[in-house]
């Protein structure tokens, strides 16, 4: 009984307590779905995503690297926006955190933001546009790391 | 007339495929679908297979019911239902069937009771248009005429009104088996199903297979017919 307690208990700090309790079966293939290679990286970070573009019969990598702006949802569904500026014009994708459809995801630098979003960056022009300051040594240690 | 299997949604989510598609899937648990009672010709007029679904405890069974069970050796279940089968084909009493009777790639009929939406308009219960937002029209959401006057000087039967909406039984047909999960006592299921979450559902083979198999042929003719004059123009 008093261990039924504590395992209701543990359960309720966080998820990663799911193997103390019956991992319901949702979450079970869910987690089946999700990548082991992936770097952690936040908003505000500057990443790039290799992606498996399919023409054809062939298979190659496109690279889209950019300013990670935004996380949505969560487990499997997990996805992340990435803003650049591609010959003067703001580009945006969002791609599935999980998708087989990237390759590798490179954290090329690491961002210091006070923001879960950074939608303010659409409506800054020019070098303000990709400015976010950079993570200093220290405060690296004591980032807060999301896989 | 073949086996079917009761099942309970227990909701949905997504899978990857190979090739990066995510295909959002309904997951239905399964296990544990016993039988328990075998229908005979000779004794009830026809043959079937009544299967009992989700285990109840005993004293929660009445008493009758609870006789019917043992009768049988099997143990109590909340979900009883038949499922017409030849009588050559009938399982031995007490057999446990679960997502194994329904190999991935099997196509399935699956039925189950919608959501109850309660009382609604025409609008939202049979998709009328409605009428005009504005330009001074006082009549948004309204069914319109029901009618003619004198002749016939009745509503039809069956006319589109407002009322009660959803709670009823509906069946989705030819839905893939994605996965059939032997461990986990569940059935993955491409696409969605009637019925909220831990609501009862009967899954059976695709009834009309024969539709399917008949589209699956003509893509197979059309590949057929593509691939040959590329094989011409080789030689």
């Amino acid at each position: 009984m008093i261990f039924a307690k504590v395992l209701t208990r543990l359960s309720l700090v966080g998820r990663q307590f799911y193997t103390t309790r019956a991992m319901s079966i949702i979450t079970k293939i869910e987690h089946e779905q999700l990548r082991k290679n992936i770097p952690a990286f936040w908003v505000g970070d500057t990443v790039k995503v290799h992606t498996r573009v399919i023409e054809g019969e062939k298979e190659r990598i496109q690279i889209f690297a950019g300013i990670v702006i935004a996380y949505q949802g969560n487990s499997s569904n997990k996805a992340f926006t990435v803003r650049k500026i591609s010959y003067g014009e703001g580009v945006e994708r969002v791609f599935p955190m999980h998708t087989p459809r990237i390759a590798k995801i490179e954290v090329v630098k690491k961002g210091r933001v006070r923001r879960a979003r950074l939608h303010y960056l659409r409506d800054r022009v020019g070098r303000e546009a990709v400015n976010v300051n950079e993570v200093r040594k220290e405060q690296a240690a004591n980032q807060p790391v999301e896989a | 007339m073949s086996l079917g299997i009761i099942g309970k949604k227990l909701g949905m989510t997504q899978i990857y495929l190979e090739d990066g598609e995510a295909l959002p899937v309904t997951v239905i648990q399964v296990a544990g679908n016993q039988v328990v009672q075998l229908k005979r010709k000779e004794t009830d007029g026809y043959s079937a297979v009544q299967l009992g679904f989700n285990d109840k405890k005993e004293s929660r069974v009445t008493k009758p019911l609870l006789g019917h069970f043992k009768k049988h050796g099997a143990t109590p279940k909340y979900r009883l239902r038949e499922f017409r089968m030849d009588e050559d084909k009938l399982p031995e009493p007490g057999t446990v069937f679960g997502p194994e009777v329904f190999p991935p790639g099997t196509l399935v009929d699956i039925s189950g009771i919608t959501m109850g939406k309660g009382f609604q308009g025409v609008v939202r219960r049979y998709r009328f248009h409605g009428q005009p937002a504005t330009h001074g029209s006082m009549m948004h959401r309204r069914p319109g005429s029901i009618g003619c006057r004198s002749t016939p000087g009745l509503v039809f039967k069956n006319k589109k009104m407002p009322g009660r909406m959803g709670g009823d039984q509906r069946t989705i047909q030819n839905l893939e088996v994605v996965q059939s999960r032997a461990e986990d006592g569940v059935l993955v299921i491409k696409g969605s199903v009637p019925g909220a979450t831990n609501s009862y559902l009967i899954i059976r083979p695709a009834i009309k297979l024969g539709a399917v198999a008949k589209k699956a042929k003509q893509k197979q003719a059309a590949a057929a017919l593509a691939a040959a004059p590329k094989a011409k123009g080789k030689k």
